[in-house]
């Protein structure tokens, strides 16, 4: 269980975490989603006792995590795959971590196993890992000491598309014996697919925080037409307010059925009409991030 | 890719387990200054420097300095120049590497971390020390015979002890100057700067200023260690040794943990 209460960091005036509370639960898979800079990594630096709060207070089974004797045996914390020493082998590395934490050397070649690293990649040094195999690594390294609870920052960053999905059962079913997770991602689409609960964070606020159940369950409607301004008019003349929403389409909270009949009388052609499900949620997600993300400029711009 | 398999469990009672005892903290940082390329060949290299500043001794001293002495001192520079780097890198990784972000979590109670790389660089110092003082006497028999002289066993328990306490001195600044930019290359530049810049401006200060010349074996570490070089080591030389070292050395240190201890690593 991860308790956060009222948790706060600035660095100068910018504020990283503003009064920031919620719960992780044992058995639950925790999506912690938010844009980049919106203070997903600083909350859960301080949860691991890295950075000092300002306001609040952070606590693994009401323990703060420095007074945990030995914290790998519990917490299981990947913040940065690329925090290791460039110089050491992929091997070496959990044989540090096992020795810290005072366990048998076989739990290295368990976990090089259980992440599918190869005895000649264990060898490498990591100054040769793709990224995908830096996360391979140090989700091993974060399992280790057969913990608990788990908080991976952006785990899914690098893997490729096989390792997604192996990685999503990996926490799935750690989760289902009774693990805590505590993953943060600054994509929608990563996190709706294996969490339970949803924690959204815009500038080191909490703007959702339920279920994904809940979350996704948006009232409404979802409707495409072949032709937008003619649908908008006809919605319109039904008395039926509509947000533009997604590429091309439109968001009321109208019934599919009303939506539907309102076209057909207009006789405008629908491309898709159905249950506007997580359509608000998106919605809100892709506000939150165009609004902290400065998107004016394409990306091609920005390499410039 | 392999399908996912749950992690097996292996310990009784997970999360109880007791603190990483600081034996086990030690081992790890002893083993981490030599499990990478760089930490092996900085240790490494000492071994070969030292054979190869015994080899110019034996080769282009005259035969009156084939002297086990010599050939200590000549060992004292490889030494003196590398074994602060070691320090100052065991401490500058974490943050340089960013390998704090692990170790810190593992070890949340950094003082002890802190206390586990102070104690295995100075167990890898004493190491070189002993292997560089053996290289050092087989030089010094070697020497004397393809140079046709005596062997010369001119140094004893108490000169091997100021020459080893000197080598410590240096690897203990170079650590707290580690602590208190906690940045690799900083704190190298900042060791030299010191051995090289300050320690000379400070004796030219004491050569034009008559108030500093007096004071000056109390302030100024360098100076203060000259006994040590020459095996003169007097009640009021340690005192000195002490004060000076108080201001260069503990000052820095004390300040530096405080540093690391709210250091945020990123």
């Amino acid at each position: 269980m991860i308790t956060v209460e009222g948790l706060s960091k600035s660095y100068g005036r910018f504020v990283a975490v503003d009064d920031v509370t919620f719960n992780c639960r044992p058995g639950t898979v925790t999506g912690f989603l938010g844009p980049n800079g919106a203070g997903k990594s600083t909350t859960m630096r301080i949860i691991s006792g890295l950075t000092p709060q300002d306001r609040g207070s952070a606590t693994v089974d009401g323990q703060r995590y420095v007074d945990i004797p030995n914290p790998g045996t519990k917490v299981g914390v990947l913040l940065d795959a690329s925090a290791q020493h460039a110089g050491r082998t992929g091997r070496e590395v959990l044989t540090l971590g096992a020795m810290t934490m005072g366990l048998p050397r076989r739990r290295v070649d368990e976990m090089l196993e259980l992440v599918s690293l190869t005895p000649p990649e264990a060898k490498r040094r990591i100054r040769d890992y793709s990224l995908g195999m830096r996360q391979r690594l140090g989700i091993a390294h974060a399992l280790l000491g057969d913990p608990q609870i788990l908080i991976l920052d952006e785990p899914a960053n690098g893997l490729d598309p096989a390792g997604i999905h192996w990685m999503r059962g990996l926490l799935r079913e750690y989760a289902n014996r009774g693990g805590t997770v505590m993953l943060s991602s600054h994509l929608l689409h990563e996190v709706e697919v294996i969490a339970d609960e949803l924690i959204v964070i815009g500038n080191g606020r909490i703007v959702a925080q339920d279920t994904k159940a809940n979350l996704l369950k948006t009232a409404g409607t979802f409707a495409k037409g072949l032709e937008p301004e003619s649908l908008a008019r006809a919605l319109s003349q039904a008395g039926i307010h509509a947000t533009p929403s997604g590429d091309g389409g439109v968001r009321t909270e109208s019934t599919p059925e009303a939506v539907g009949r309102a076209a057909a009388v207009a006789g405008v052609v629908l491309l898709e009409l159905r249950a506007a499900d997580g359509a608000g949620l998106e919605e809100m997600f892709l506000q939150l991030t165009s609004d902290t993300q400065r998107d004016v400029a394409t990306p091609e711009e920005s390499l410039v | 890719m392999s399908t996912a398999t749950a992690p097996t469990p292996y310990a009784p009672a997970p999360g109880t387990a007791p603190k990483p005892s600081l034996v086990r903290l030690v081992t790890v940082e002893l083993r981490k200054l030599v499990d990478t390329r760089a930490g092996f060949w900085l240790l490494a290299s000492i071994a070969i420097l030292v054979v190869l500043a015994s080899a110019s001794v034996m080769i282009w001293a005259p035969d009156s300095a084939i002297t086990y002495d010599v050939f200590m001192q000549a060992a004292g520079y490889p030494i003196g120049f590398l074994l602060p780097v070691l320090a100052i890198l065991s401490v500058t990784s974490e943050w340089s590497q960013r390998t704090g972000l692990v170790t810190f979590t593992m070890e949340p109670r950094r003082i002890r971390t802190l206390l586990a790389k102070l104690v295995a660089t100075v167990i890898a110092a004493v190491a070189a020390v002993v292997v560089s003082l053996a290289l050092a006497a087989v030089a010094n028999v070697l020497g004397a015979a393809v140079n046709g002289v005596d062997t010369v066993w001119n140094n004893g328990a108490s000169e091997i002890f100021d020459w080893t306490l000197l080598q410590l001195l240096g690897l203990l600044l170079g650590f707290a100057f580690a602590t208190l930019f906690r940045i690799s290359a900083v704190a190298i530049v900042v060791y030299y700067a010191y051995n090289l810049v300050i320690s000379g401006l400070l004796s030219v200060l004491a050569a034009f200023q008559e108030w500093f010349a007096d004071i000056q074996g109390w302030v100024d570490f360098s100076f203060a260690q000259i006994p040590l070089t020459t095996h003169s080591m007097d009640g009021e030389a340690w005192a000195q040794l002490a004060t000076s070292g108080t201001i260069w050395l503990l000052l820095p240190l004390a300040v530096g943990t405080w540093l690391v201890l709210r250091a945020e690593v990123k």
